[in-house]
């Protein structure tokens, strides 16, 4: 049975959709993680599991609980991490921490969390006067206090410094590993990247992508494409005669270039593509092409981001349902 | 887990935060010792027979639990609100009812502080309470105490559940000096001027001077008016707070 889901969940505010009949499940032991850009319907769809919205249609179970009607069984065994705000600014960590320990029946003690969340340094600090990445871990702190079986996180990276960031991220692998089931909402692809086992899309209120962040970024070995870090305005004519005709090398942004080998032949023009050349072996004849021209390289990445399989999937639906947009093709 | 637990964390969270805020001591603590002081000492205002101090001392206890219940109270929740504060609890297991209960015994507290200060600066002063029956007095005002502490945490409540924070902050204040003035508690509503004397009546600030200047100054019975005007703030204000009050 899914810990977390949604059948059809629909949020309105007045006249506007937020939500449009989005579903969803989330399991035990498992990262789900909601993107899309502002304005999707991702702190909606969140507050409705919370069970401070309550929806205009659908369906959402919780643990099996009506999150409005059976809010006060559901609230002990939920961790919540609100965008913004949510604790007393002049609370220091330690005591809110203890405050927030003293609702639950078995809570981890706080002084752990304390060092967990790496803010012993602060811990007689009021809320109010610590850096926004400490508020974040704080607020963290405070959503697995009560030892949650699920937790539901809204940007619990947002404006976390890169140190912070691996502390947020080594606590929620530390709490699906025990069996919770963690939902989060996040603009950072590469936290979702490295930390959901499961990606939903939104975008307008509905899901326009659902899957692993590989399925979303192409199986390993799938495939053609590789990026690389350089001095920017590289002479790339040679590189595309080494590597194979119907190979396209571009320079995306100054200094980041990006190779490409179609996956298929194109029939259209009916050019002789390259042989279908491994991510593996074009990473190589890349590397090694490079390499004799003495070129300093860097972030050499085989594959697509999945920030590059996010924006492709916002780029298509966006030109399914809005026609104007036809012209602003990426590549 | 016993009920108690979070209750009790919770009283001991909100008494930490109201006696670590520097304004909340000056508006609480601050303020009505030096009115006392002040207005006891510098005869500015005619306050009848007998000695200033048996005016200034029922008057200034009134001001200190409008200052706690309705202006201190009132505030903070209005920017716990406005943090987010009350929607992160509202998914917590602590629940609405003992977050309340909580609040109203952390303003309890405060009043208890709060008298403890004030009653020996009357003494200091030359202050006597009561004739002969102060069992009586100390009964009557103990039980306007409880009934205006409801009605201003109402009211301070309401202003709270509906306002922005900087708004209810500026509204709180404003309704402050009001009352202050229309109160009874640094000059007699006999000396405001008809018509206003009639609506200050009405209001709880005054029912509670009154009735507080009935049990400690004079030792005279409490009059009926004032336990109606009190009693009817009690119930009004907490029922309107309750029906209108937004957590988020």
């Amino acid at each position: 049975m899914p810990v977390v889901r949604c059948d059809d969940l629909v949020v309105r505010y007045g006249p506007r959709t937020a939500v449009d009949r989005v579903s969803f499940a989330a399991g035990r032991g498992e990262v789900l993680c909601i993107l899309g850009p502002n304005g999707a319907g991702k702190t909606s769809t969140v507050e409705c599991l919370e069970g401070y919205r309550r929806p205009a249609a659908g369906v959402v179970r919780v643990l099996g609980l009506d999150p409005v009607a059976d809010h006060g069984s559901l609230v002990s065994h939920i961790g919540v991490m609100l965008q913004r705000g949510g604790v007393y600014p002049m609370l220091p960590p330690r005591r809110a921490l203890r405050l927030f320990a003293s609702y639950y029946d078995n809570p981890e003690d706080p002084e752990i969390l304390l060092d967990l969340v790496r803010l012993r340094p602060v811990a007689r600090t009021p809320w109010r006067r610590l850096s926004g990445g400490e508020q974040a871990r704080l607020s963290l702190a405070l959503a697995l206090v009560g030892r949650p079986d699920v937790l539901l996180l809204d940007e619990p990276t947002a404006g976390v410094d890169p140190e912070g960031r691996l502390a947020v991220r080594e606590l929620i692998r530390a709490a699906r590993d025990r069996g919770a089931c963690v939902l989060l909402t996040t603009h950072e692809l590469n936290e979702a990247e490295r930390l959901a086992d499961r990606v939903l899309v939104l975008a307008r209120g509905s899901v326009v992508a659902e899957g692993s962040p590989a399925s979303l970024m192409g199986e390993p070995g799938t495939s053609r494409e590789v990026a690389f870090g350089a001095p920017p305005g590289l002479d790339l004519e040679p590189l595309r005669s080494v590597i194979g005709r119907g190979v396209t090398v571009t320079e995306e942004e100054p200094g980041r270039y990006r190779v490409e080998a179609p996956v298929f032949p194109e029939a259209a023009t009916g050019e002789t593509v390259a042989p279908d050349i491994t991510s593996g072996a074009l990473a190589a004849a890349v590397t090694s092409w490079l390499a004799e021209r003495d070129v300093a390289f860097r972030d050499l990445r085989v594959g697509r981001s999945l920030e590059d399989a996010y924006l492709d999937v916002l780029r298509s639906h966006d030109e399914a349902t809005d026609p104007y947009l036809d012209g602003r093709r990426r590549r | 887990m016993s009920p108690f637990r979070p209750f009790a964390a919770q009283v001991g969270a909100e008494t930490y935060m109201t006696l670590r805020r520097g304004e909340t001591l000056l508006l609480t603590v601050g303020i009505p010792v030096a009115f006392l002081v002040f207005f006891s000492t510098s005869h500015v205002v005619s306050t009848g027979p007998g000695p200033a101090v048996s005016f200034y001392v029922p008057g200034i206890l009134a001001l200190a639990i409008m200052s706690t219940a309705m202006v201190s109270l009132g505030i903070a929740t209005g920017f716990e609100r406005g943090y987010g504060v009350l929607k992160r609890l509202g998914s917590t297991p602590l629940g609405r009812p003992r977050l309340l209960g909580a609040k109203i015994t952390t303003v309890f507290f405060v009043e208890v502080v709060q008298a403890a200060v004030l009653v020996p600066v009357g003494y200091a002063l030359g202050w006597h309470p009561g004739h002969g029956h102060a069992g009586a007095g100390a009964a009557d005002a103990l039980a306007a105490a409880v009934l205006a502490t409801v009605a201003f945490g109402g009211i301070g409540l309401f202003l709270a559940g509906v306002l922005r924070a900087e708004v209810n902050l500026a509204a709180a204040n404003g309704l402050y000096l009001v009352l202050l003035l229309l109160g009874g508690m640094v000059v007699p509503v006999a000396k405001l001027p008809g018509a206003l004397a009639g609506v200050a009546r009405e209001l709880p600030a005054a029912a509670l001077s009154e009735a507080l200047h009935a049990a400690l100054g004079t030792g005279g019975p409490v009059p009926d008016a004032a336990w109606v005007t009190l009693g009817a703030w009690a119930v009004g204000s907490s029922v309107l707070s309750t029906l209108t009050f937004r957590w988020e």
